[in-house]
């Protein structure tokens, strides 16, 4: 009995070495031992499951930089501060859908989350998201030679093979055109 | 010693990347002292390259948590999680007014029977009397209550069978479940739905709207929806030829129908070029509906929102539906949209090709 919740919820102490060693059984079993918890509170609170999904990979991935980064410092349970997180994101998406009734039912302890605790997270998405469309409206074959170069840490001799360059020297100058376009189609964005 | 803006980048890339010798090193740090724009350039170049790899890492760990919730029963895990005194709070959210009703007219029979009693209760005698009042009041306000609660419960009995308030047809422009129908038939709608020829409902949402041209794009957005085949049908963006064969495929009033008509004006009512004129016995449930020419190309949205003459009908030329298409912001789509190029109706029997296409056609339940 001991050892099946133990299989099922992993420690708080696995959770952070697995994310600091890139483990995917850590991950997993994070995400498979909270997400219930967190569907709970956004399904009763005027959300659907998606909402729930979207929530949830906020908080996690809030949590994985947060570890990776070396500054998060456990003052609570992992569960407690998976489920504040998802608490001060719900109901900031709440308010701006303006779907927010007033209150919340709870079903679990939380601790207050400040602003600042969640703004590095949503100016770092404002900036992906810029990137993102940047890349896109960047176009083929520059997008590719990007994510290979950049992302992917891909040769430039493996570059040339795949888009059949036959000088290493034209796949450079390439490179570098389609990088200042890239970056003043990210700067141009508001 | 003038670069080029490739140049510089390269001998920047190579600086951070720690390439350069020792001797290369200390000249670049030093036009780097000396030239801000150089420098504003290197801590540019960091700052951009170390956000677009951060970029691809989040892209990647998206996509593996992505992996492990495909691997959740979220719907179990949904029915299971749910607060169930729910039910109670939207009973009374869609009844109270009734509920109301009852309530108070239980009120007013106490009331009356207090004040009733009240007013004769300087004898034992009238006061049995007043007791015996009160109790008939009561009696005939209990009854009362039972009727209005008899008649909540029917209510309730119906909204859980279908109550949507108005059915329509659309047919679909992709596979992955974009469809066309009518503006007026979602306008207003709190919620949209479709049927399939099989009798399968998936939910839907409207994804975009061209109300001066009466067209309505709607997206499948039911988790239980599994992609159709190719889409038989093209659409053809050039006029139809007056006084072709054409014919429609819907849901007059809820059940599927083929009907055949022909096309008897490229101008809709006063000259309009919005619409075609139509010959064909098609009622309101049409709206919607894939106007075929005898090619099995879509030429047109069915538009039976009125009839002023027996049979005469109007229908959206194809050329405004494919604009509307168009418009569709590519931020709201998933996918960008692809048309099929391929007819594969030309040269069927109509009866081959109503049984080929109707898969391709939704009654619309709107409520």
């Amino acid at each position: 009995m001991s050892k099946q919740l133990k299989d099922s919820t992993p420690t708080d102490s696995e959770v952070i070495l697995g994310i600091l060693n890139n483990s995917e059984t850590a991950l997993k079993k994070l995400y498979t031992a909270y997400f219930p918890m967190v569907l709970q509170l956004i399904i009763n609170n005027n959300g659907d499951a998606d909402d729930a999904k979207d929530i949830y990979q906020e908080a996690v991935i809030v949590l994985y930089n947060k570890v990776k980064a070396g500054d998060f410092e456990l003052s609570s349970k992992l569960k407690t501060y998976i489920y504040s997180i998802c608490r001060r994101l719900w109901l900031k998406r709440l308010t701006q859908i303006n779907r927010y009734g007033g209150d919340i039912r709870d079903f679990q302890d939380f601790l207050p989350i400040e602003e600042e605790e969640i703004e590095q997270h949503n100016d770092r998405n404002i900036q992906f998201t810029k990137m993102e469309s940047a890349l896109k409206l960047l176009g083929e074959p520059c997008k590719t030679i990007m994510e290979d170069f950049y992302i992917h840490n891909r040769s430039m001799q493996d570059i040339c093979e795949r888009f059949g360059y036959t000088n290493a020297d034209n796949a450079k100058t390439q490179k570098y055109k389609c990088l200042q376009r890239l970056k003043k189609l990210f700067f141009q964005q508001k | 010693m003038k670069m080029s803006d490739n140049q510089l980048l390269e001998t920047i890339e190579r600086y951070l990347n720690g390439e350069m010798k020792a001797d290369e090193r200390k000249k670049f740090e030093l036009l780097r002292k000396e030239n801000a724009e150089v420098d504003s350039k290197v801590v540019e170049h960091k700052l951009f390259i170390s956000l677009l790899k951060q970029y691809g890492e989040r892209v990647e760990l998206e996509s593996r948590l992505n992996a492990i919730h495909d691997e959740i029963d979220v719907h179990t895990l949904k029915e299971n999680l749910m607060v169930h005194p729910i039910w109670i709070v939207q009973f009374w959210r869609h009844h109270h007014s009734k509920i109301s009703v009852a309530a108070s007219i239980g009120i007013i029979a106490f009331l009356s029977a207090m004040w009733f009693t009240g007013k004769l209760n300087n004898s034992t005698n009238s006061e049995i009397i007043g007791l015996k009042n009160k109790m008939n009041r009561l009696e005939g306000s209990i009854t009362n209550q039972g009727r209005y609660i008899n008649a909540i419960k029917s209510e309730k009995g119906k909204t859980t069978v279908d109550k949507y308030s108005a059915t329509a047809t659309g047919f679909a422009i992709t596979s992955d479940g974009l469809i066309a129908t009518n503006y007026h038939v979602v306008e207003d709608a709190d919620a949209v739905f479709v049927q399939n020829a099989d009798g399968n409902t998936y939910k839907a949402e409207v994804l975009y709207t061209e109300p001066q041209h009466d067209i309505a794009i709607l997206k499948i957005t039911d988790k239980s929806f599994e992609k159709l085949g190719t889409v038989p049908y093209t659409f053809k963006r050039g006029e139809g030829a007056l006084a072709e064969q054409i014919s429609t495929y819907g849901y007059p009033d809820g059940y599927p129908a083929y009907v055949p008509g022909s096309l008897s004006s490229l101008f809709g009512q006063n000259g309009d070029t919005l619409h075609y004129k139509i010959t064909m016995p098609i009622n309101p449930g049409n709206s919607g509906g894939p106007l075929w020419d005898s090619k099995g190309n879509v030429i047109g949205i069915t538009d039976s929102k009125e009839a002023h003459f027996e049979g005469e009908h109007f229908a959206i030329k194809a050329k405004y539906l494919l604009d509307a298409i168009k418009n569709i912001p590519a931020d709201s789509l998933e996918n960008k949209v692809i048309l099929n190029k391929k007819n594969t109706l030309t040269g069927l029997s109509e009866a081959q090709k109503a049984a080929r296409a109707k898969n391709f056609v939704f009654m619309v339940k709107v409520y």
